[in-house]
């Protein structure tokens, strides 16, 4: 073996791939040819860091050095000034973690110092593609321990007192689920893994499986042994092509090594892992939709009960998790159900990723104990919001879940505190808004995306969601009634009550939760006739400001609807009747006068 | 709006052989019907009813099931795609930070719709879920390419560099 004096760690998930890292990392390894370094510094293409924001990340340790926003050209210079001469290149550093004349670890940053690292401890630090590191980082351990010193009552056991609650949004305690498979009478048992994660915003899912695989093949198999089944399935969105690359690579090798397959350490456990891809249905997320598809058909729910646990893949009993919830279940028997059970809030153990997106500054991938406030992530961990705006809302559960105001931003996060303030965990999305979002806008784009998701089955969901749908728009285009409101809440609390699955059940929750917090704006939609935040178009209008006006001229001769007029060289003004809303004005105004209300 | 025109289906005789030895691959498995499908959309880059005929005889599966299993997920298509495939990303982190006028402004220049394709087959143009780019926001992708951080001035330039 060589002698490595120097490893490089490129961040390879999807946020930096978007950004260009496989460039990046050609670029490094043909520079390290061409410098003669090849054999004393290895680079290795891990998962996410989670700084997707700061994208294409690099690390070089000894040192630790944290670059960001590494391009292809940036690269000759690392090689030739940090690593051939020893001299960080300070004007790429990630600029939180330099203090003076070092730098700060990265633990100490502000982004990852209130973080605790579980389902996503291998990423961002291994090579994925090698299973080799996951071994060496006690990975296969579990699995071992499992097999070959505990039964599979004491593997139940030690789920159900570490309190580990089903991550993938809905917070069923796991330990029980696994306990009901266990129990169901069946010649033939399946476990599932549920990686199909549609919520829009929501990415917690791919980067463990980009980036630590194996922990979910571990898991699998230990689940397996536990409830009694042979034969498992991955199923995951075919969005995700790395993630799926990775896995089949992982699954690969998992069959060389006689961790998967027959007689698992010599003990006579068999177990058998196959993936099954996901064609874009976002109810295939929902459990007995994902099984019937997995089944090769139409991703439809059935009505429950029977429960999986019972009927399931084939009604044979199958046992169903989230790729987070298996993401823990390794580090749990490994270091026990009481350290797990020390971590978060009384009735909710743990950590919990979340996918930081929209009005935020550190975007990307967060893992915080139970019981941290939203206040921390979103201004301690998150950095706050950009460009000086003022934070008005976090949407969290996706498109069943809910908006947060900012009067409920020191709300602690878990399972039950979320559900009381009207919204949920979710699969961990959690999207913030500023002072410029409308948040009727923003049920209207939730409820499009579930109007166009319904599978259609049930008549509450296709047809009462298509309704939601025509009341919201009525109220952004400003033709709603105050009776409007009323009918579109009495709707929601119908919608609940009698779709079939959980997709209909909470499609409501983003109009029940904004017309709760934020009642004023779709009054002021429905009786001033405008749009607060200046989102609607129907309601929105241009204003020429008269004091910036110089009188050019320039926006009446592109108004392709002849709107402005006026005399040059004094103001100009806009017919609100005539214009037609396209905005060409404000951006041919080359003083900037001309803004939207 | 003029009537859209079908275009005829031409599979190659190489391209039927593919699918065949797909077909007969997964003869017998449990659930095959959707991986067949993924496998035949590789090949033909879409699913015309003579390949969606071709699976359900090899299959042994009605071609009432395979026409509702193709039109219920997204991803299976029955019209053929462009040389360039345009996604615009509507996630919700996307679409706060202004993926919608970015999608606007590709159909006015275009001239096409979502799920549309440019008459000379060179562009075509969805609107997909969350790709997972977040951190990128706002997201479109061209073919293999993804372009983050778009303002809407930068949609002329990047569809410009496609010939």
């Amino acid at each position: 073996m060589d002698m490595v004096r120097g490893h490089v760690l490129c961040c390879g998930g999807t946020g930096c791939t978007s950004s260009g890292s496989e460039a990046v990392i050609k670029e490094m390894e043909s520079q390290l040819k061409a410098n003669g370094l090849d054999k004393e510094i290895k680079v290795i293409k891990t998962g996410c860091f989670g700084l997707c924001a700061l994208g294409p990340i690099m690390v070089v340790y000894p040192e630790g050095a944290f670059y960001s926003r590494v391009k292809v050209e940036d690269v000759k210079e690392i090689v030739e000034e940090h690593l051939l001469k020893g001299r960080i290149v300070k004007r790429l550093l990630y600029q939180e973690t330099v203090e003076d004349d070092s730098i700060k670890s990265l633990n100490e940053v502000d982004f990852y110092k209130k973080q605790h690292r579980i389902a996503l401890r291998n990423c961002g630090v291994i090579d994925p593609e090698n299973i080799d590191e996951y071994i060496a980082t006690d990975g296969y351990k579990a699995l071992g321990k499992v097999l070959t010193e505990m039964t599979r009552e004491e593997v139940i056991d030690e789920i159900t007192k570490s309190g580990l609650r089903g991550r993938g949004g809905g917070g069923f305690p796991t330990g029980l689920k696994w306990k009901f498979t266990y129990n169901a009478k069946g010649d033939k048992k399946y476990v599932a893994c549920n990686a199909d994660e549609g919520d829009p915003g929501a990415f917690m899912d791919r980067s463990v499986l980009e980036g630590d695989p194996h922990s979910i093949i571990e898991a699998m198999a230990i689940a397996a042994y536990a409830v009694g089944a042979d034969q498992g399935y991955i199923y995951i969105r075919a969005e995700y092509p790395i993630a799926v690359k990775r896995l089949e690579i992982a699954i690969k090798q998992a069959k060389e090594y006689g961790l998967l397959g027959k007689n698992i350490f010599d003990t006579g456990f068999n177990f058998d892992l196959e993936l099954r891809l996901g064609a874009g249905a976002f109810v295939c997320g929902e459990e007995t939709a994902l099984m019937t598809s997995i089944e090769g058909k139409r991703g439809e729910p059935r009505p429950r009960p029977p429960f999986p646990a019972n009927s399931g893949l084939w009604a044979k009993p199958t046992l169903l998790n989230n790729v987070e919830t298996y993401a823990n279940i390794t580090q749990i028997i490994n270091n026990g159900a009481d350290w797990f059970a020390s971590i978060g809030t009384e009735k909710s153990k743990g950590t919990k990723v979340f996918a930081l997106g929209g009005k935020i500054n550190n975007t990307g991938l967060v893992e915080i104990p139970m019981g941290t406030t939203l206040r921390e992530i979103i201004e301690e961990i998150g950095g706050g919001i950009p460009n000086g705006k003022k934070f008005k809302a976090a949407q969290t559960g996706g498109p069943s879940g809910g908006c947060i105001p900012a009067s409920l931003m020191d709300t602690p996060i878990d399972y039950d505190s979320l559900i009381q303030i009207g919204s949920m965990m979710g699969s961990g999305g959690l999207i913030v808004m500023d002072e410029d979002n409308c948040m009727v806008d923003i049920a209207k784009f939730f409820l499009e995306f579930t109007v166009d998701e319904s599978c259609g089955k049930c008549a509450p969901c296709r047809i009462g969601t298509r309704r939601l749908l025509e009341l919201l728009t009525k109220i952004t285009d400003g033709k709603g009634t105050m009776e409007d409101i009323d009918k579109l809440e009495e709707l929601c609390y119908n919608i609940k009550a009698s779709s079939l699955c959980g997709l209909g059940q909470t499609a409501p929750n983003p109009v029940l939760s904004t017309l709760r917090y934020f009642r004023d704006e779709y009054i002021a939609h429905v009786k001033d006739k405008t749009c607060p935040a200046g989102v609607c178009k129907a309601l929105s209008r241009y204003i020429i400001d008269r004091d910036k006006c110089k009188g050019c001229s320039l926006c009446s001769r592109q108004c392709p609807a002849g709107a402005i007029s006026g005399k040059v060289k004094e103001p100009f003004v806009i017919d609100p009747d005539k214009c037609i809303k396209c905005g060409v004005c404000m951006q041919t105004c080359k003083f900037g006068a001309i803004y939207k209300k | 709006m003029e009537e859209k025109k079908v275009v005829p289906f031409n599979g190659t005789k190489e391209q039927e052989k593919q699918l065949l030895e797909v077909i007969e691959s997964h003869k017998g498995q449990d659930g095959a019907a959707i991986p067949v499908l993924h496998k035949a959309q590789d090949i033909y880059g879409y699913l015309p009813i003579e390949v969606q005929t071709m699976i359900a005889e090899g299959l042994n599966i009605p071609l009432a099931e395979i026409y509702g299993i193709v039109t219920f997920y997204t991803q299976f298509s029955l019209n053929p795609k462009g040389r360039y495939q345009i996604g615009v990303c509507l996630g919700t982190a996307c679409y706060v930070k202004g993926s919608g006028d970015i999608l606007e402004k590709i159909k006015s220049i275009l001239g096409i719709d979502v799920g549309e394709c440019t008459p000379d087959g060179k562009f075509s143009l969805d609107a997909t879920r969350c790709i997972g780019a977040c951190g990128l926001a706002p997201v479109m992708t061209i073919n293999d390419d993804v372009y983050g951080r778009l303002v809407v001035d930068d949609v002329e330039d990047i569809l410009g560099k496609y010939e």
